[in-house]
């Protein structure tokens, strides 16, 4: 088990220094010249009006919160499909009423308006 | 165990798996532009080497020499951080895939065909893939560009509505199979694919992959005609390369995942008798499920964002949700 995620930590390792490598050798052998026009924001040509970090769409954090409600039921989900062969027929049935819960919530959550984009 | 089994073993394995994606990378980018061409009565690139085979090469040398152009009001680190972080987590789900069944010996060490089967194969699959959104989300909002951040907040709600169906699919996967494990996975799909026992969750798979590796009809990361070239508009050079990698790679990765979840792995006809078979098989599944992407980017227009969002939320978890329960109440009564 623990030999497992060495592998896994050694393909890790790999992973970052291929970003590394890459970015280092194309660091020592492009060229460098900046000036003011080629550092501005780019923006259709005109020069960008006021700050780019501000307010956005609250619709966005909105789906963010539902998602999260969900990905966490659907976490329970995982041990109860693994070892669904081993349980009795009654695991069937509480597993049924959980998603008819879910089910529920998604329809709350759509009747609230949470996944209107207007 | 010997820090040869321990330690070089995986090391040269994980090499091999790192150069093995970075040339698929390549001549995917070549296959998809050749594709393309031809699907709209063109020759696509055949300038560079016969057929232009040499195209990705020339790509690749071009991207590393370029100037690099960066902002004056970037956030510096985080700006520099995020094309890394985009491409790491597509290399490193390719830890558990199993590219093939059989183990072989060399020099005296069993090789196994995958770099480690952890016996959670299927829950490190999905908490990896989430973390893609980061290096997407942190590229968008460090640019200190309109188009970057509406793109980043675009494609992170995109990615994460996804997931769910996604997610709850796979459980009815899991149903089946039993076991986290990929390469039980692959294994209880000796007799039948999954792709027949569960062709809905199949589809929902596959339309989340779309739209988790951002690729069209779900190319809302980029759409060229209202936001440039979205969270990437202020990269170049090699941090655009890397972007580019990590959608690539997502690609073959969502594609390989979709073979060893649904289109039996490693098997096929005579794999038995002769194990190189295998990955043999594993390749063809993996490139006939790219080729499907490359067909549906040349025959679909783009969705549009509420489209995209409300098909996720209000039509794909429901369904996936059905999905799951009628699997479980077939698989009681079947016994």
């Amino acid at each position: 088990m623990l030999s497992d995620f060495t592998f896994v930590g050694i393909l890790v390792l790999i992973a970052v220094l291929l970003p590394v490598v890459g970015l280092g050798l194309s660091w020592l052998i492009r060229p460098k010249k900046p000036n003011p026009v080629k550092q501005s924001t780019y923006e259709c040509g005109i020069e960008t009006i006021g700050d780019t970090w501000v307010q956005f769409r609250a619709q966005y954090y909105i789906y963010a919160l539902v998602f999260v409600v969900f990905d966490i039921e659907a976490v329970f989900l995982l041990p109860w499909a693994v070892a669904y062969d081993q349980l009795p027929l009654y695991a069937l049935t509480e597993a049924v009423i959980f998603v008819l819960i879910l089910a529920l919530a998604l329809v709350y959550a759509w009747r609230k308006g949470a996944l209107r984009w207007s | 165990m010997d820090w040869i089994s321990l330690l070089l073993v995986p090391a040269i394995k994980s090499l091999v798996v790192v150069v093995a994606l970075l040339t698929g990378f390549a001549y995917l980018s070549y296959v998809e532009r050749k594709l393309v061409a031809r699907f709209q009565v063109r020759y696509g690139p055949n300038r560079a080497g016969p057929f232009g085979i040499l195209q990705p090469i020339s790509d690749a040398l071009k991207m590393v020499f370029k100037e690099e152009i960066v902002p004056l009001n970037v956030d510096h680190v985080v700006y520099l951080l995020s094309p890394a972080l985009t491409v790491m987590p597509a290399l490193v789900i390719w830890a558990v895939i199993p590219v093939s069944g059989a183990s072989f010996t060399l020099f005296g060490q069993t090789i196994t065909p995958y770099v480690s089967d952890v016996n959670v194969g299927l829950l490190y699959i999905l908490a990896i893939a989430s973390l893609a959104t980061y290096g997407i989300v942190l590229a968008g909002w460090s640019s200190n560009n309109k188009y970057s951040l509406l793109g980043a907040l675009r494609t992170s709600s995109q990615m994460l509505s996804y997931e769910l169906p996604m997610g709850i699919t796979l459980v009815s996967v899991l149903l089946i199979a039993g076991s986290l494990s990929l390469v039980d996975i692959v294994q209880a799909q000796r007799g039948v694919w999954f792709a027949l026992l569960q062709p809905i969750g199949f589809i929902i798979y596959f339309i989340c992959g779309l739209a988790e590796a951002g690729r069209s009809p779900f190319d809302l990361p980029e759409t060229e005609n209202e936001l440039v070239s979205g969270f990437a508009t202020e990269y170049g050079g090699i941090k655009f390369a890397l972007f580019f990698m990590g959608e690539y790679i997502h690609m073959i990765t969502i594609s390989a995942l979709a073979t060893t979840f649904f289109l039996g792995g490693w098997y096929g006809p005579f794999v038995n008798q002769i194990p190189v078979l295998g990955l043999v098989y594993f390749l063809i599944k993996v490139a006939f499920m790219i080729f499907l992407i490359v067909w549906i980017r040349a025959s679909l227009p783009r969705i549009r964002y509420d489209k995209l969002m409300h098909f996720c939320w209000k039509f794909l978890l429901p369904l996936s949700l059905l999905n799951l329960v009628v699997t479980a109440v077939v698989l009681v009564l079947v016994g």
